[in-house]
């Protein structure tokens, strides 16, 4: 990369505690559609990340995978599951934050101590690669790893239909094997309609 | 500051921050959407262990950029299946509530 390397180092710092601050405010912040905001800033983030590691392709691809597709998922998701509802207290939340706060911590100092004390095994000329990591890809996409670049394709097509039999609204009326009416009351539960009862 | 590039290092501690507050996520959040994207934020701090290391350790065959590539697939066919489960969940339940999801409890 051409960039002078104090340059790198300030993208390097801004673009990792937007990350860290981000993450922290999707995990913490009350209002769940700031929380997904977030998320897409965070998103963005971890693209300039891979830009500064010298893969424009994998940047474009979370770019265009994760902003434009799942965070917009997960916006639609609370768009349509966004009621306001009164959440029960549990009676020990308090020992319960406290253990998963000293879970995540200890777990955080582990990996840290494993970064920071390893001694990795570099090669010698970094990023010597550079511009040519698309046209790497795309021979290991169509060489070595082509199975899994087929099965991926099948597992999308499994993974759409599955979402559009999950979601979808309208059940059958009858049971196909034996003809009796199906006890709509096991499927769905009836209740009012969700979009229509905000005043 | 006379180094040659940012070091491996420096990558590799984001992404242990970033994975360790998606999993404080996971299990503290009591919205089945935070859930969601919690495993997001794990999924993308486990990317960039991949290319941090795809391009320090592995440069000539970048083997974790396509590794990266499988994950965000994966990542995207998870991101919709869980969304059209909580919305079946939701259809049931009307809540999203995750402390009221207990009927696998023994």
């Amino acid at each position: 990369m051409s960039i002078a390397i104090t340059t790198q180092f300030i993208c390097f710092i801004i673009l990792s505690l937007v990350v860290i601050i981000g993450a922290l405010g999707v995990v913490l912040l009350e209002s769940i559609v700031y929380s997904a905001f977030l998320l897409g800033g965070v998103f963005m983030s971890v693209a300039g990340l891979y830009l500064l590691l010298n893969a424009s392709f994998v940047a474009a691809a979370q770019v265009l995978v994760y902003v434009g597709a799942v965070n917009v998922l997960i916006i639609f998701a609370i768009m349509l599951v966004n009621k306001k509802e009164d959440l029960k207290p549990i009676n020990d939340i308090k020992s319960r934050r406290v253990i998963s706060l000293s879970i995540c911590l200890t777990l955080l100092s582990l990996l840290i101590r494993v970064d920071l004390t390893n001694v990795w095994r570099l090669s010698s000329p970094q990023n010597s690669i550079g511009e040519e990591s698309t046209i790497r890809i795309g021979e290991h996409l169509f060489s070595d790893y082509l199975l899994p670049f087929e099965v991926a394709s099948v597992l999308l097509l499994m993974a759409m239909i599955g979402a559009i039999v999950l979601a979808r609204r309208d059940v059958m009326s009858k049971d196909i094997s034996t003809g009796l009416p199906v006890d709509q009351e096991l499927i769905e539960k009836s209740s009012e309609p969700l979009l229509t009862n905000k005043n | 500051m006379n180094l040659e590039s940012i070091p491996l290092q420096a990558f590799l501690i984001v992404s242990s921050a970033l994975f360790c507050i998606g999993i404080w996520g996971l299990l503290n959040s009591r919205n089945a959407v935070r859930v969601l994207m919690s495993i997001e934020l794990m999924l993308n701090a486990v990317n960039i262990n991949l290319m941090a290391f795809s391009s320090f350790i592995d440069n000539n065959l970048i083997q974790g950029q396509v590794f990266t590539i499988f994950v965000i697939t994966v990542a995207a066919a998870e991101a919709a299946v869980g969304l059209a489960i909580l919305l079946s969940l939701y259809r049931n339940r009307v809540t999203v509530d995750m402390e009221s999801f207990n009927l696998l409890k023994w």
